[in-house]
């Protein structure tokens, strides 16, 4: 497949730091990349490279092979959707939309015949004369899309686009955006700190940390064998404990607990030692609320501090060997009352369970 | 205090009454101003003697009607001649003051700020003394070292625009730079994102923004000029504004006529303030 | 943008501006303050002193016209405040809606006619053949025409009237601000009304208070016709012995030097206002 974005060891330095640290990335035509990380990651940075706001100190920018650095922004053929939109309120929808396409001088009945047709695409039939404030926050958000959409880029990208919409309104565009991008066949490269927005809509998430990426995966790669502990806290809900390692064979580490239990999960990366200083990360819903079903799978006892109900996503939380965890209640009556301080058994599968070197060690 | 706050009736009462009053003194000096305009008097005060449009209209039989006062008409004509131009140079000047303070980062800058502020807090005689003082005497001294005369820095119309366009040109840019501020940097970059140039951007993107602005500082500007009569008086040579010339009406002594600008006046200021709100509510929409 | 285009776009910028406040602002008042030193010996030999300044603090009728000028624009400006402040209050916070927008609009009109037509509106009231003192002889109070222009009263109502709208507009601004919760919050602690103003209200809308109360004083203390024309020829204004200087006697070194007197005057209040109440001039002003 051909790749539609190529960059190679990008940097952008502000004074001695660097926001964005030897990054390179490779995006393949028609995907949907996400780019994942905490605020102040560098993202947005990265962002402005790729759109032309700002220019790399090092490293290049490929887009459909032709190189991009020296491009300025109303030459690349990328558009972009703002974190707030960026409509602009002197015009009405169609002047929106249709401001690109006067940009390249495409003559007026072309120009209301395309507005038209993608105002159909993203669900608007005939909203050409309402004025931006009059619409809907969702209604908005799909004119930001067409106004970029109708000048058919190679490459689209969204800066954050759902973060001033409420939640209900964001799960739901989150499904459309994935459809529109289906659909219209564009490659869209997409940031956010919300890593649910990056797992349900993306084909390949970036996850970035200090002006670098640390793992580049599809989501469900990311969630089931994250390469960072950054990672596996970040992605998802995650538990950590931590130990001494104490044992290791065949792929599985032994944790000594402060408490003096012993817990064991699967290695990250070969390497660890006995003696040094490790974390296990083990997901909420692979904790059982039972002694350990089978031989060889690790089990802890916790007591309870309280139930946290939430419907399908409700959990107990526990402590255990001082450390606070968080375990799934399933409500299908699989598992009775669990009464606030009473004490659990809580068990799990190793395999499912991670374990990295703890940082400095 | 508040709506949420109980209140006592009496107090209610008081304020109420308070507030009456206030208004009415807010608004009898223009209300009686207007009404003698249309009094069939030769002398601004009652008795009341029937309604008469001649203070606009009559001519020779011992009334003077505005419309043919020559004096107050080439005094109207100079005053919008002006105005004009102080709003042009003033609206130009306070749009670029406006870029150079909002967007633009000096060394220095809050500094020029502060003297970009100062007209405001110089009373406006002053402002006019300063500027005759040092135009004026330039050009006496051109003419009596060098033989020079330098008409344009004597006092009259190039003096009076100079000395307007000193204070209102800081009034302008505060309406304008004040709306540049709201304006979202984001809007620019999309439109260079879409394939504008900067320079496109700025005239398809920023200027309509900030065009309200801009039709409010120019009706402000107009008006400002209009009325001043501080700043103008010291300033004014032999062609004289509407507001002095209507001044040394006065101290002659008040005739209904008077009373006629003073309406023509309001009426004017009423409708350009009239068209500005409208335009600007228009586009708040 | 690189280095060079923005250095290019600040000059381009940079010097309409300097050429409008170095032409007309600043050099103006520097040379005012120059001739303010100049003593003219003859026709045309020029020598610097203090005379003018002497002058102003030996003759009585200068100093004392200068301190009077003050204390009335003082005393104008915290009149217009405690007028205008209830008033302010009641747009800001219990007009509703179209009353709201009425008010404040209702509180603009006078501001539409220049202050010649504001002060000619109230002479027709006040003099002697005027409106007030037809009725006061009408409902029998009084025998003969009444006089009530060319007094201090007279002088202050009218530079009350002149500055009202330039005290209203900060004080609605700030009070509309003002988020109402503030004050439901003091009387929810115990407070009570005085207490609630002077904690919670008036600390909120100081910074609307004090740029209302300069731009008045400065109005004040600037105006010309209101003082000259309802005040009589007793009654003595600054800017009226300036005038005098420039235009009728032309003693322009004279002129200057009382210029001179009133800019630093209304400089060191703005100051004092700025500095007692903790502000700035460009978060007052700007």
């Amino acid at each position: 497949m051909d790749s539609d974005l190529f960059c190679t060891d990008l940097i952008r330095r502000f004074g001695s730091h660097a926001a964005v640290d030897r990054v390179s990335l490779d995006v393949p035509a028609g995907t949907f990349f996400s780019i994942l990380g905490p605020s102040g990651c560098g993202k947005t940075t990265l962002l402005r490279l790729l759109a032309g706001f700002d220019r790399p100190d090092e490293g290049d920018i490929h887009i459909r092979g032709q190189r991009m650095n020296e491009v300025p922004p109303n030459r690349r053929p990328v558009n972009m959707v703002f974190q707030h939109l960026a409509l602009f309120p002197t015009m009405s929808v169609g002047d929106n939309i249709g401001y690109g396409l006067r940009r390249k001088k495409v003559p007026a009945a072309e120009r209301s015949k395309r507005v038209a047709r993608v105002l159909e695409q993203v669900g608007l039939p005939g909203l050409e004369s309402r004025n931006p404030q009059q619409l809907s926050g969702g209604q908005r958000q799909r004119v930001a899309l067409a106004r970029c959409l109708v000048l058919e880029p190679t490459l689209l990208l969204l800066d954050e686009p759902l973060g001033a919409l409420d939640l209900k309104l964001r799960e739901q565009m989150k499904i459309e955006l994935k459809h529109l991008q289906k659909a219209f066949g564009t490659t869209f490269v997409y940031i956010t700190h919300d890593q649910s927005e990056a797992m349900v809509m993306s084909d390949q998430v970036a996850v970035m940390r200090n002006g670098q990426f640390d793992q580049v995966a599809p989501p469900e790669t990311l969630y089931r064998a994250p390469e960072t502990p950054f990672v596996a806290d970040f992605v998802g809900d995650n538990n950590r404990l931590s130990g001494e390692v104490v044992g290791l064979q065949e792929g599985i580490a032994e944790l000594l607990l402060a408490s003096g239990e012993r817990v064991s999960g699967k290695l990250a990366f070969p390497g660890l030692k006995v003696g040094q200083r490790a974390n296990l990360f083990i997901r909420p819903e692979s904790l059982m609320l039972t002694p350990a079903a089978a031989t060889g799978y690790a089990s802890l006892r916790a007591s309870v501090t309280t139930t946290l109900f939430d419907g399908a996503n409700s959990r107990v939380e526990a402590e255990a060997s001082g450390q606070t965890l968080f375990a799934r209640l399933p409500q299908d009556g699989s598992v009775g009352r669990v009464a606030p301080e009473s004490a659990i058994d809580l068990s799990w599968n190793p395999q499912l369970a991670t374990v990295f070197a703890e940082a400095g060690t | 205090m508040i709506r949420s706050v109980p209140r006592s009736s009496s107090f209610d009462g008081l304020y109420l009454t308070y507030l009456l009053v206030f208004f009415v003194y807010l608004s009898l000096p223009l209300l009686v101003t207007a009404a003698f305009a249309f009094n069939d008097a030769s002398f601004p005060s009652l008795p009341w003697k029937g309604f008469t449009l001649d203070w606009y209209f009559a001519e020779g039989s011992g009334r003077t009607g505005l419309f043919h006062d020559d004096g107050l008409l080439s005094a109207l004509w100079v005053s919008v001649i002006v105005a004009f131009w102080v709003t042009l140079i003033s609206v130009a000047l306070g749009c670029l003051n406006a870029i150079l303070f909002e967007r633009l980062e000096f060394r220095g800058k809050e500094l020029l700020y502060v003297i970009m502020l100062l007209p405001l807090v110089i009373p406006g005689v002053i402002l006019g003394v300063s500027i005759l003082v040092f135009y004026s005497g330039m050009a006496n001294d051109a003419s009596s070292l060098w033989g020079i005369e330098l008409d344009v820095f004597r006092p009259g119309l190039p003096l009076v625009v100079g000395g307007q366009v000193a204070f209102i040109t800081t009034l302008c840019t505060l309406v304008i730079a004040a709306r540049l501020r709201k304006f979202d940097r984001q809007l620019e970059e999309a439109a260079l994102n879409l394939g504008a140039t900067p320079v496109v951007a700025w005239f398809t993107v920023t200027l309509p923004w900030l065009l309200p602005s801009i039709f409010g500082a120019a009706a402000m500007a107009f008006l400002m000029s209009f009325e001043n009569f501080n700043t103008t008086v010291m300033l004014t040579g032999s062609d004289t504004p509407l507001t002095v010339a209507l001044f040394n009406r006065l101290r002659e002594g008040s005739t209904p006529v008077l009373n006629a600008v003073a309406v023509l006046l309001m009426v004017g200021s009423a409708v350009l303030a009239v068209l500005v709100m409208g335009r600007s509510s228009e586009s708040a929409r | 943008m690189n280095a060079s285009a923005s250095r290019l776009s600040l000059c381009l910028l940079i010097t309409p501006f300097a050429l409008w406040i170095l032409l007309l602002v600043l050099l103006p008042h520097l040379q005012m303050l120059r001739v303010s030193f100049q003593v003219r010996e003859s026709w045309d030999t020029i020598s610097w002193g203090v005379q003018q300044y002497q002058n102003f603090f030996s003759e009585s009728y200068y100093w004392r016209t200068f301190l009077r000028t003050g204390l009335m624009s003082l005393f104008t400006t915290f009149l217009t405040l405690i007028i205008a402040f209830p008033i302010a209050w009641y747009i800001a916070k219990l007009a509703r809606g179209r009353a709201k927008g009425l008010l404040f609009f209702a509180c603009l009109i006078p501001f539409w006619a220049s202050e010649l037509v504001r002060t000619y509106g109230w002479m027709i009231l006040l003099r002697e053949s005027g409106l007030f003192s037809t009725w006061l002889q009408y409902l029998g109070f009084a025998d003969g025409p009444v006089e009530m222009l060319y007094n201090d009263v007279a002088v202050i109502i009218g530079l009350v009237y002149n500055g009202l709208l330039f005290m209203l507009v900060p004080l609605v601004t700030t009070l509309e601000g003002m988020d109402d919760n503030l004050v439901e919050a003091g009387y929810d602690l115990g407070g009570n009304h005085f207490t609630v103003l002077r904690e919670v209200v008036v600390p909120w809308a100081m910074p609307g208070v004090v740029s209302g109360s300069i731009v008045v004083f400065m109005l004040t203390l600037g105006s010309y016709l209101t003082p000259i024309l309802m005040g009589g020829k007793d009654s003595a204004w600054f800017t009226g012995q300036i005038f005098t200087q420039f235009i009728t006697r032309f003693n322009w070194e004279q002129g200057a030097a009382l210029g001179v007197l009133l800019l630093v005057l209304s400089s060191v209040m703005v100051w004092l206002g700025l500095r007692l109440t903790g502000q700035s001039l460009r978060k007052v002003m700007g």
